[in-house]
């Protein structure tokens, strides 16, 4: 017990001195920085606020970027150049085959799955009382972790031998409908799709939340005239409803596919990107940690990077028009 | 009539889909909380049950314990977690604490200057940020480890020292801070610019700095922007595991208490029965951040979707 308080109690002195400095240093250069006047007193001004952002950016994002896209070209220790050879290695090795297979199935499958559940349940949800329950237990998993839903799923996931009790509820339905359960996580491909629900768990709400909002913007006395006309439940929805959400739906679609292409915790806890279930955050992060070959890990990252920016740029374009809109 | 009679037909469908709705809504609902109860009554059982029995067995069998907690937090007979998940746990607060507090302070600055002290390039330097919220994480990691091991050298020459904190708090509190400011200026910003004009005017015909309307206005006015992106922050880091993987060794001095669970996912054996309590413990707390202060949650988590 003693040896437990001699290692933790240090570190909330560190976090406490860590957060006390951070401010006296702050306080200190305000009220230092504050008694300039005339000429001087807005340069200084700019230099103190936004001095510490850029240099964090510069050394934490900027600088490492363009280092990683140079390292994309260099050796396993980023000491020697080889050209095109870590690009050229990922066209050629059968685990990167693998990985884009993957890959491609994540960014079709999630985001539909997400946006379509998402927008089927904000639509019921409108038409409910007491949504507020129901909505809250559906946007919960989004404060779990990838890794804490990783765990809770090993349990509906987990496999015993036919002989034994299975504690698993997937495998336990299996047998209850007369099939023989399997151990899941080793069956290709049904282990990615498995590892996919996972995902879709976590971020529906996401989804189902900004689409609920969507939906309530929607005007009423539109939704009535329309009504008046006889438009009624499917093709309301359809003439009417949708098209005025549509923007946000592709936003939803598009934040899936942004998160499937990233995605690293749950393939990382549930199989380590084994099993064929290999991605390519996780195998960005495999090749530099385990394997310490920062070339081909900086090339993946690199690939991601591309992968993403596109469509990241049109997400974030819409958010703020529509940020700018309402 | 016939006006009547579409009214009248279509309050009848309402009312026949609002049912059929609810049902949906309620059969889902329940669909998507059944994990998290299975996990949260398995962290109720005796280790020896876990194994054994399925958990809505146990649920109508009731022979409950906290047996796995005290194992989990204290420390049991495991040998992968000699002193339990606590040591971790407490690492968890010490990282995500001065993650959270130091970019969202230095943002909220950085947003203020953009937005209220203008200058040549600053509209320049406002889009800059806002553009490096495409650069994925995965973009820095090993320059950035590179330079918390062994500094920055151009050829030869030492152009910035080790900085010795990789393996250290400071070395988990940097990079967090870091990736998080695109997208937390980009947010204040949108915020503070969004403070009336008049106000900051008549503070700075009063004789007011910039200094003192940072402080007497911006940041009293801003309070409901900045909670709702510190607690998008504070679950970030706490739920985050890429970070803390690359940039904390896996040891109980400073690993967050979430990686330290993902490496007990693949053990079997006692870890494995205490991993449901140790996940419990782990999601307990954004679970009541988000139970506690679900309106600045959801405007969080939606505002930092990007992300």
């Amino acid at each position: 017990m003693s040896d437990f308080l001699s290692v933790n109690i240090p570190k909330f002195t560190s976090v406490l001195s860590a957060i006390t400095f951070f401010f006296i240093v702050l306080a200190v250069l305000f009220a230092i920085a504050g008694r300039a006047n005339g000429k001087k007193a807005r340069p200084i001004a700019i230099f103190i606020f936004l001095g510490p952002a850029i240099v964090l950016l510069l050394a934490g994002l900027i600088i490492p970027a363009i280092r990683t896209l140079l390292f994309s070209f260099m050796n396993p220790d980023s000491n020697g150049w080889v050209g095109f050879e870590n690009y050229y290695w990922m066209t050629q090795d059968p685990n990167i085959k693998t990985i884009m297979v993957n890959t491609i199935l994540w960014i079709m499958v999630v985001p539909i799955f997400t946006a379509a559940l998402g927008l089927l349940l904000a639509i019921m949800l409108d038409r409910i009382k007491h949504e507020s329950i129901p909505k809250s237990l559906l946007f919960m998993p989004m404060a779990i972790s990838f890794v804490g839903a990783s765990i809770i799923f090993k349990f509906v996931y987990e496999y015993r031998e036919p002989d034994e009790v299975q504690i698993g509820l997937l495998s336990t339905i299996v047998k209850f409908l007369g099939a023989t359960p399997s151990d899941w996580m080793l069956s290709k491909p049904l282990n990615t799709f498995l590892l996919m629900i996972i995902y879709v768990w976590t971020q529906m709400g996401f989804g189902m939340v900004i689409l609920s909002a969507a939906i309530k913007a929607v005007p009423a006395d539109i939704v009535e005239a329309s009504a008046l006309d006889g438009a009624a439940g499917w093709r309301l929805f359809r003439n009417i409803t949708f098209p005025m959400i549509k923007g946000t739906f592709i936003v939803v679609l598009a934040t899936g596919v942004v998160g499937a292409l990233k995605v690293f915790d749950i393939v990382r806890t549930m199989t380590g990107g084994n099993f064929g279930t290999n991605v390519l955050a996780n195998e960005m992060y495999s090749q530099v940690f385990v394997q310490f070959d920062q070339g081909k890990g900086s090339a993946l990252a690199i690939v991601l990077f591309l992968l993403v920016t596109p469509i990241l740029v049109y997400n974030i374009r819409s958010l703020r028009m529509e940020r700018t809109h309402s | 009539m016939s006006n009547l009679k579409i009214a009248s037909h279509n309050s009848g469908r309402k009312l026949f889909s609002s049912k059929i709705a609810t049902l949906v809504v309620w059969f889902v609902t329940v669909i998507w909380t059944i994990p998290t109860l299975g996990l949260l009554v398995t962290s109720f059982k005796a280790d020896k049950d876990i194994l054994n029995e399925p958990w809505w067995v146990s649920l109508f069998n009731p022979n409950f314990t906290l047996s796995s907690y005290k194992g989990v937090l204290f420390g049991g007979d495991s040998e992968s977690l000699s002193n339990g998940v606590l040591p971790y746990f407490i690492n968890s607060i010490v990282i995500t604490l001065p993650a959270t507090i130091f970019p969202i302070v230095i943002a909220t600055m950085a947003a203020y200057a953009l937005a209220w002290i203008r200058f040549r390039g600053s509209d320049f330097i406002f889009f800059f940020i806002f553009a490096l919220q495409i650069v994925p994480l995965q973009m820095s990691l090993i320059p950035l480890l590179l330079l918390f091991t062994g500094g920055a050298h151009i050829g030869s020459v030492t152009v910035f020292p080790a900085l010795g904190i990789a393996g250290d708090f400071a070395g988990i509190w940097l990079p967090h801070t870091m990736f998080a400011l695109p997208l937390a200026v980009y947010l204040l910003h949108n915020f503070i610019a969004s403070l009336p004009r008049d106000l900051m005017e008549a503070a700075h015909v009063d004789g007011a700095n910039h200094f003192k309307v940072f402080r007497m206005i911006v940041l009293p006015l801003s309070i409901p922007g900045i909670a709702a992106i510190a607690i998008f922050q504070f679950l970030w880091v706490w739920n985050d595991l890429l970070v803390a993987l690359t940039f904390a060794s896996g040891t109980e001095e400073v690993a967050p208490i979430n990686s330290k669970l993902a490496s007990l996912v693949g053990q079997y054996g006692s870890g494995y029965t205490q991993l449901s309590a140790g996940a419990f413990i782990t999601i307990a707390v954004p679970l009541i951040v988000f139970f506690s202060l679900q309106r600045y949650f959801v405007r969080g988590l939606l505002a930092g979707s990007v992300k």
